[in-house]
């Protein structure tokens, strides 16, 4: 409906920084922070032009480390007056550059927010500031029994405060819920410097659920200074069922028998055949290698329930077609059943020069027709992919193997990854299950929601953060943009998979 | 576009351009709940139907008329259920328990209706029909505007379709019962959330706390031994919960306000005059009570929660908790972007909204 929306409507054009004075915002952060914590160096700035989406870099005007909600609060209110714009920052191992910097810009670090505030064993919560590691949450709560159930790959490196703007996930999420449904209260500040709290101790809050429309908001609507997590009584035992298949399609036929059996596993996660050659190598996990894919499901629980249920899925995934089962003898070799899938990263990194993480989520039963399209792509695009899957929620991450120094490799790479979050649109799915949005998949923004629903989501922001300067021109492609990207992608007339039934 | 759709469209329109107000209603079984609807009449329940829905995917989307009885049917038959046990009070539709976001006695161990709600599709008061999630289980395209629906009563849009994610039924249940006084039975609560146990609700009332367990019969039963606690025999554990999700135990009975008070699981017994039950572990807490809202408020507030008033009494006071600073403007510019001419549940949630 864009010929009806007036010239007013946010999110028509990017919007122009070009005419901010960096000499007076220099001026006017000085006066809010104490010395040494501002950066304005270029060699200073280097070190934030990136998050973890390397091939996008751009370096900041300003990086401002305040050590308090306070200045925090100064910072803002200093940025709003002279209409700079703002990009919150965590440990910067996103997957999206959801924290690229802004050119015109300020990068507000929270690195310096590192204190567990609180840890609360009877109402099992804790209380800590946005720059606490993921990790350092379980490993602070495991001496009460308790952990933080959400556990992405980089928990060891990612902090509390990016795991709520990017609602993280994990290999746990099918059980356990994702960020938004382990975070009790955010607390942060809006881009006008005012303290907002969104939820509460309880477990509901009076009025809309803002609590679930700032998780994965990708900082684009409040600045995160303190959270509050839930913290779930660590489960006594689990073990790990490791399944080989000799083709993939059953594997994947094996992943829905699972679940009509009833059974919400701890964790489900399948690998391909060069996934686990390519991890094997690596970490020796015991992956058998004639297998085209492999699963491994996960049970926890107490001693009785686990027994129950890992006899439940080896009868489940042996009537499915399994062609070897193995189940965990002990801890150790849970963990290195485990260490294999979690090793994939690291192994694609080995095998290739570089490396590029997909994100899409897809209905399960549509498995089987996204790993043949992707066998096609190989082909088309003279690249190769490995694949890991959380099987159990549909999100997959393919990982597209390149040379960035091969003339044309990174430009086929992404091509190649367009081409796989269009077709997780044209399956019922979506582009982004975990990583986000951020500057990477913007574009594909454009296929999934129409104009009128992307001019929802300005609004959404406006509500906010009435002058967009939280994080501009991240997660919802401008009108413009998707004007642009439309032309582009638009081949002969047609779009991309025209044999799909969109939804 | 659907007629039933294109329909409302012309109704939102047009009472857009004439400043008129609409009540969306279901099946009415929650008309009680907020402030008096305003308005004319925009009735979902001709828009009504499962329009998918697969067992292994462990996700249903059904049309906002669906009857609640109706979509709860259609997982029974594949033994699953939609795990935060949304109350009926009635006729119930699936769109209405989505609006008015109310979750059951399982809440406490998986989670409120918006937990479960994946996506939506919505019409707002502009007319546009919007969608938002989807039907998969990680999304993070875009913000979560469809969680944003779940409890907000029908004042920013009209449900058209809702996509839950279902689990399937528990294999085991047993309940057992204790008798002992509230502030025990928050302290035992809290020390059994502390555990890896499988309860799965809990209800405190009148001296009696009663907990119910799920999982895999081994759990259940170890659970059972470990808990101690009389065993409710035959339909009695069942019938309690029901009771209990639908409000028709004896102590929801009779015309004496009935709060509701949502608040830390570890916070003390109030000291509030009136009747006390609890539920979710000590997260919730009911009060039968002819107290000033201001001050049942101002007690709730203090705990760390807040208070709702959730039926009968004076709603002069305000149903809900009032809002206040930078979280009150949010919420007013919301409810103005998705629905600029105010056309639904005017003053439901709040007079202002």
């Amino acid at each position: 409906m864009a010929e009806t929306m007036e010239a007013v409507e946010p999110g028509a054009n990017e919007a122009d920084f070009s005419g901010v004075d960096r000499a007076r915002v220099i001026e006017a952060l000085a006066r809010v922070m104490p010395p040494g914590s501002l950066l304005y160096d270029q060699e200073d700035l280097r070190p934030y032009e990136c998050d973890g989406l390397a091939a996008y870099r751009q370096v900041p005007m300003v990086v401002a480390l305040p050590e308090t909600e306070a200045q925090a609060a100064e910072i803002l209110k200093a940025c709003s007056e002279l209409r700079v714009p703002v990009v919150a920052r965590g440990a910067g191992t996103g997957l999206s550059g959801g924290a690229l910097p802004h050119a015109h810009g300020v990068v507000l670090s929270l690195a310096r927010f590192k204190q567990i505030l609180r840890l609360d064993p009877v109402a099992r919560l804790a209380v800590v500031q946005p720059g606490v590691r993921n990790l350092a949450i379980s490993e602070a709560a495991a001496r009460h029994g308790l952990y933080y159930a959400p556990d992405p790959s980089s928990q060891i490196a990612c902090t509390i405060g990016g795991n709520v703007a990017e609602n993280s996930g994990g290999v746990h999420c099918l059980k356990y819920g994702l960020t938004v449904h382990n975070v009790l209260r955010v607390r942060g500040l809006t881009m006008a410097g005012e303290v907002v709290e969104f939820g509460s101790h309880a477990l509901d809050a009076p009025g809309y659920d803002l609590l679930a429309l700032v998780h994965g908001s990708e900082g684009m609507l409040a600045v995160v200074t303190e959270v509050s997590v839930k913290l779930t009584p660590k489960p006594q035992l689990a073990q790990c069922v490791m399944a080989s298949f000799d083709d993939v399609v059953t594997a994947g036929n094996a992943v829905a028998a699972v679940i009509a059996a009833g059974i919400i596993p701890a964790g489900l996660e399948m690998m391909d055949q060069p996934a686990t050659a390519a991890v094997e190598q690596f970490v020796h996990a015991g992956y058998n290698l004639e297998a085209a894919a492999i699963l491994l499901c996960e049970s926890d629980g107490t001693p009785e329930e686990v027994s129950e249920e890992i006899e439940r899925m080896r009868a489940v995934l042996e009537a499915s077609g399994a062609s070897e089962i193995r189940v965990s003898r002990d801890e150790a070799e849970r963990l290195k059943f485990w260490a294999g899938r979690k090793a994939a990263f690291p192994a694609a990194g080995r095998l290739s020069a570089d490396y590029y993480c997909m994100d899409g989520t897809i209905p399960r039963k549509r498995l089987g027709e996204m790993l043949k399209a992707i066998q096609g792509m190989e082909t088309k695009y003279g690249l190769r992919c490995i694949n890991v899957f959380h099987a159990g929620d549909g999100n997959m991450h393919p990982l597209i193997l390149f040379d960035a120094n091969v003339s044309g490799e990174l430009d086929r790479a992404e091509e190649f990854g367009a081409d796989i979050l269009e077709l997780s649109v044209a399956l019922g799915g979506t582009i982004t299950g975990e990583h986000g949005v951020g500057i990477e998949k913007i574009n594909q923004m454009c296929s999934q929601f129409s104009v009128a629903e992307r001019t929802t989501f300005f609004r959404v922001k406006a509500a906010f953060d009435p002058d967009g300067l939280l994080n501009p021109g991240k997660a919802i492609p401008t009108l413009n943009r998707c004007a642009e990207y439309g032309k582009l992608h638009v081949k002969n007339g047609q779009l991309p998979h025209p044999e799909l039934e969109r939804f | 576009m659907d007629g039933t759709i294109a329909g409302w469209v012309e109704q939102i329109r047009q009472a857009g351009a004439e400043g008129a107000a609409l009540e969306i209603r279901g099946g009415g079984s929650k008309r009680f709940y907020g402030q008096a609807p305003q308005g004319k009449l925009l009735d979902t329940r001709g828009y009504s139907g499962v329009v998918a829905y697969e067992p292994t995917e462990l996700v249903i989307t059904a049309r906002s008329g669906t009857p609640l009885d109706e979509l709860e049917a259609v997982l029974a038959e594949k033994g699953q259920f939609l795990a935060f046990e949304p109350p009926h009070f009635g006729a119930a539709t699936i769109g209405g328990s989505v609006a008015a976001g109310l979750s059951g006695p399982r809440r406490q161990a998986v989670g409120a209706a918006r937990d479960f709600l994946l996506g939506v599709q919505v019409i707002d008061g502009r007319g546009e029909l919007l969608t938002f999630g989807g039907q998969v289980m990680k999304n993070v395209a875009g913000y979560d505007v469809a969680r944003l629906m779940c409890g907000s009563l029908g004042t920013l849009a009209v449900l058209a379709e809702v996509s839950l994610k279902v689990l399937p039924q528990p294999v085991a249940e047993a309940s057992l019962r204790f008798e002992m006084d509230q502030a025990t039975a928050l302290r035992r609560l809290n020390e059994w959330g502390g555990q890896p146990l499988p309860i799965s609700a809990s209800f405190w009332c009148q001296g009696v706390l009663t907990v119910r367990l799920s999982g895999a019969r081994a759990a259940v039963e170890a659970a059972s031994s470990r808990l101690g606690g009389e065993i409710l025999e035959g339909g009695e554990g069942g019938a309690l919960w029901l009771a209990v999700r639908e409000q028709q135990h004896p102590f929801f009975a009779g015309e004496t306000p009935l709060w509701r008070l949502s608040l830390p699981s570890d916070a003390p017994v109030l000291a509030l005059a009136g009747e006390a039950a609890v539920e979710w572990g000590g997260a919730e807490r009911w009060l039968r009570a002819t107290a000033a809202a201001s001050e049942i408020r101002a007690a709730a507030s203090a705990a760390g929660g807040h208070a709702t008033l959730f039926r009968g009494g004076d709603k002069a006071a305000g149903v809900f908790q009032p809002l206040a600073g930078p979280l009150a403007t949010i919420h007013k510019r919301l409810k103005q972007s998705f629905d600029p001419a105010a056309v639904f549940g005017r003053g439901r949630l709040y007079p202002d909204l």
